[in-house]
């Protein structure tokens, strides 16, 4: 049953990325992304990391996906229906992609991984809090003073001259 | 599901598909939405890693951080592509070489 509903998932994800990259209405691609992100989700929960889930779920469908609807509401103008636009070029990045592509795929099955059989663990909210309490105190406070130079860079960004 | 590979390989085609959508999509959010797929992948990764080898919770946390990252840069992005637009009439990554003109 989870054997099948990986392959579901992994289907589901690698199609609506396919949607997202290639499809010509934007609308269109931004609801595939959607798709996309909850299929990563789905992974992390396969991967015991059912914390970082629910974040996808909140931070990147919630927040991230919308701002992007909203980019694209705001830079078409209502009366033109179309909101559409071809690739450019789409040879020739095929061929660059498809490249990177097989190198990193001969890397993977090339490469002999280490893989521990680890028991799953029991919780990993605790965890992860208190590896940000401890080790990893300061990028957890640069990433709050990221934010916040964002923040008031893209609201110094978008705003009326004068 | 048991094999490191497997999620490696999924991660892999991801970010293929995003860095196809960076090269070839000439509207700015359209690349914007490939940059969320090629961060989305390198997240994949880190919790792949974390699960199978030897970075126990570090994974995890990167992850965590890569996502908050994502947000600020969604942010800052569509605040330019909003300039641009106001600009230029139009978001095309081809005709946008100035923020002010």
């Amino acid at each position: 049953m989870s054997e099948f509903l990986f392959w579901f998932i992994t289907a589901l994800t690698i199609g609506s990325a396919l949607m997202v990259v290639l499809h010509s209405n934007l609308v269109y691609s931004a609801i595939a992304l959607i798709v996309t992100l909850f299929g990563v989700a789905g992974f992390y929960v396969f991967l015991w990391a059912d914390f970082l889930a629910g974040v996808q779920v909140v931070i990147y469908i919630g927040g991230i996906l919308v701002l992007i609807l909203f980019g694209i509401m705001l830079t078409n103008k209502i009366s033109s229906v179309n909101i559409s636009h071809s690739n450019l070029n789409k040879g020739v990045g095929a061929i660059v992609v498809l490249g990177i592509f097989v190198i990193m795929v001969r890397m993977i099955f090339n490469t002999p991984w280490l893989q521990l059989s680890k028991p799953e663990p029991s919780q990993t909210v605790g965890e992860i809090g208190r590896l940000l309490m401890t080790h990893y105190l300061l990028p957890f406070e640069v990433a709050s003073i990221l934010l916040l130079a964002a923040l008031i860079g893209s609201a110094m960004l978008s705003r009326k001259e004068n | 599901m048991e094999y490191l590979q497997n999620y490696l390989l999924v991660s892999a085609i991801l970010f293929s598909l995003g860095l196809f959508a960076v090269i070839t999509r000439r509207n700015a959010v359209a690349v914007l939405m490939g940059v969320e797929l090629i961060l989305n992948s390198a997240n994949i990764n880190f919790v792949a890693f974390s699960r199978f080898g030897g970075m126990n919770f570090s994974g995890h946390v990167f992850a965590l951080f890569v996502i908050i990252m994502a947000a600020a840069e969604a942010a800052v992005a569509l605040a330019i592509i909003i300039n641009l637009y106001n600009n230029y009439q139009s978001i095309n990554v081809d005709e946008a070489s100035q923020l002010k003109r």
